[in-house]
């Protein structure tokens, strides 16, 4: 990122960065708002927050056209927002109301959204492995040239049907990367406990591109994630993406005490110095492409945005209960 | 401690998940081939806190946090017990039993009978079910049906403190495969126990309440659903009888069938579904077993056929209710 030549080319690098911390904003502000609504008991069921961890999906998904597809986990905000979901749908989704993206039935761990390639979010780890696979698979056979990225905790890793999957994408040479959060705990346990032996060597074995990357630097995750995903598109086959980064709340919003699986200081360690969002505000204005008063306005133009979006879904309506049977069809 | 009581009896009160954590600390401290293993519940003592206390009192080598790998710690269990192990998996959510499918229903459930008698698997599986959770379609099921529908299973859905301990207590002490569902929503309710040791053997029904009019078999979470309908029944001038089977199988015919056959009706209440479920099992039993005793066609209440719903209000439409429990027998009643 630093020769910059031709200045056509340098606004639109400048406008991709900008859009990006502009992501970036809106996912930390979402979220904070999803914790404000728990906190205040609005918001029913489970909330795992994905602050911290949001250069992964906004480097990721800013490789990708709107009509490729993702896949998402029951961390799933940050990767509906950063493939093009619209907050306040969101909202009204985590609230349980008619006018969420699944008609309230699904709740905050499985929004999915045709209109933006969102296949879904899964509450089971490692649940849409396949449905990736399967995407990228269509891919291949309709031709359509789309890719699928199947997003994963690092909890995924132990589940026997992400090696199938990656077995199966290799023989079939498709267009499908796992790209695998590390956030270093599964629900309250360190990976280091659960998981042997080396992690990429796992996607290598079965002849899968595999990297990883520092998953709280957004222009790094968004270089690589464009290669593979090029890679992909032009038929070269399957990747895997290790992104490794951490998360700055609980496994879920009612994970308080935490001392017994993961100290004070580490976690303020990674939020004061590797934050994703004010490193690269910071460095955004060392490249002379914003400066802090900018920065700052994208910070509460968002969190008022993020506001207006709860409101809309608090004064939306619930389902009619007569709908509770709606799209059963068997 | 007599079976087939109306009250459990006990010297102290412990919450479910409390009675839980004791039988499996006393079986630990009886039996040095017990051990515990799944997902956080070392540290953490699982999400719901049920086994806190278990490591610091077994350490690491009895209490051990396995990988996110429902089917390959489930088939290590079995493979233990065969070879002088009594291993108890903790499956965090019933929905996940899903993954364990080929271990327990082609593996753990066949070996014994396979082998001409000669293997045995002494495991249990403890896992959870039901919904109000507000978590969803893949977090809410009551899916112990699948696991009754097999040979070779014996599963266990314990509705009170008391039985919840003697249960488990016999499960681990068993020589078989024994599946044991827990409802989420139950962990903090409280009731007596004894501090005594003791064990609730499998296959022994146990009449909740007593009544004259009517016999409500209910089933883990729908056995105070069916104790709080059977209060406004009362009131009334219905008298309901609460049976609870206890253990899905073996299961005891006897007490359900000698129950309908006094009060002449019956309703059976599970949170799992109706289609191909406990409920339609139960209702057979007493059709049959009662027939000529029964003056209304045996009822059936379960989860309604709908993936669970997030949004609340569509959520607490899928489950029975004390209030739909009571229109139900009003109409079963004539009254
Ligand atoms: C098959 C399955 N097993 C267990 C769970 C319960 N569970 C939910 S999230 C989680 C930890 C996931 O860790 P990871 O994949 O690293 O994602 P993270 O929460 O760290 O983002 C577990 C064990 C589940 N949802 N699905």
């Amino acid at each position: 990122m630093t020769t910059i030549t031709q200045p056509k080319e340098a606004s639109a690098k400048v406008e991709l960065w900008l859009r990006m911390y502009r992501q970036m904003v809106a996912i930390r502000q979402f979220e904070a708002q999803v914790n404000e609504l728990y906190t205040r008991a609005l918001m029913p069921g489970l909330a795992h927050l994905y602050i911290g961890e949001e250069a992964v999906a906004v480097g990721v998904c800013e490789a990708l056209e709107r009509t490729d597809y993702i896949t998402s986990t029951h961390r799933g905000h940050g990767h509906c927002l950063a493939k093009g979901a619209s907050p306040d749908k969101m909202f009204a989704e985590l609230l349980g109301k008619k006018a969420g993206y699944c008609k309230g039935k699904g709740g905050s761990m499985h929004i999915a959204d045709p209109a933006t390639g969102n296949l879904g979010a899964n509450a089971i780890v490692c649940g849409s492995a396949g449905i990736a696979t399967g995407a990228a698979f269509s891919a291949r056979q309709l031709k359509n040239g789309r890719v699928a990225v199947c997003f994963i905790g690092e909890g995924a890793l132990g589940q026997g049907v992400l090696y199938e999957v990656m077995n199966l994408a290799q023989l079939f040479k498709l267009p499908v990367i796992y790209v695998c959060e590390n956030n270093l705990y599964t629900e309250y346990t360190h990976y280091s406990e659960t998981t042997a032996g080396d992690i990429l060597m796992r996607a290598t074995a079965f002849g899968l591109e595999a990297a990883s990357v520092d998953g709280q630097d957004v222009l790094a995750v968004h270089g690589i994630a464009e290669r593979l995903v090029d890679r992909a598109r032009r038929g070269n086959g399957p990747a895997f993406l290790l992104c490794n980064t951490y998360r700055y709340h609980g496994h879920h919003v009612g994970d308080i005490n935490r001392e017994y699986y993961r100290s004070k200081q580490e976690e303020q360690m990674w939020k004061t110095e590797r934050d994703p969002i004010a490193n690269f505000g910071k460095w955004l204005v060392e490249q002379n492409a914003a400066d802090p008063t900018s920065l700052a306005q994208v910070q509460s133009e968002l969190e008022l945005e993020m506001k207006a979006a709860v409101d809309f879904a608090i004064a939306a309506p619930y389902p009619g209960v007569d709908e509770v049977a709606e799209d059963v069809y068997a | 401690m007599p079976e087939n009581s109306v009250q459990a009896q006990g010297d102290r009160e412990l919450t479910f998940a409390q009675a839980i954590r004791e039988a499996l600390a006393e079986e630990m401290r009886r039996d040095a081939t017990v051990c515990i293993m799944g997902e956080d519940v070392a540290e953490a003592g699982t999400p719901f806190k049920v086994l806190s206390g278990l490591l610091e009192e077994f350490g690491k080598d009895r209490v051990l946090d396995t990988p996110i790998s429902e089917a390959g710690f489930t088939g290590l269990a079995v493979g233990a017990a065969m070879t002088g192990m009594r291993p108890v998996v903790d499956i965090m959510f019933g929905d996940f039993i899903t993954l364990t499918m080929d271990q327990m229903v082609n593996q753990a459930a066949k070996v014994h009978y396979m082998s001409g008698g000669k293997w045995r698997v002494p495991m249990v599986m403890r896992t959870t079910m039901g919904a109000t959770r507000r978590s969803a379609a893949q977090h809410s099921q009551s899916l112990h049906a699948w696991y009754c529908h097999v040979p070779g299973l014996k599963v266990i859905l314990p509705s009170t403190p008391y039985d919840a301990k003697g249960l488990l207590k016999a499960a681990i002490r068993d020589e078989n495969p024994v599946v044991f569902f827990e409802d989420k929503m139950m962990y903090k309710v409280k009731g007596p126990v004894p501090s005594s040791d003791y064990t609730v053997p499998l296959g022994v029904a146990d009449i909740k309440r007593v009544g004259e009019d009517i016999t409500l078999v209910a089933t883990s979470s729908m056995v105070q659903v069916a104790l709080g309908a059977a209060t406004l029944l009362e009131e009334i001038g219905i008298s309901a009888e609460v049976v609870d089977p206890r253990t899905m199988w073996p299961l005891d015919e006897k007490t359900l069938i000698d129950s309908a056959k006094k009060t002449s009706r019956a309703i059976i209440l599970d949170e799992g579904y109706e289609r191909y479920g406990v409920t339609a099992e139960l209702a057979s039993v007493i059709a049959t077993g009662a027939f000529y005793d029964l003056d209304a066609p045996v009822k059936r209440m379960g989860a309604m056929h709908v993936p669970i719903p997030f949004s609340p209000p569509l959520e607490d439409v899928t489950v029975p209710t004390e209030q739909t429990v009571f229109e139900a027998v009003r109409v079963l009643c004539g009254r």
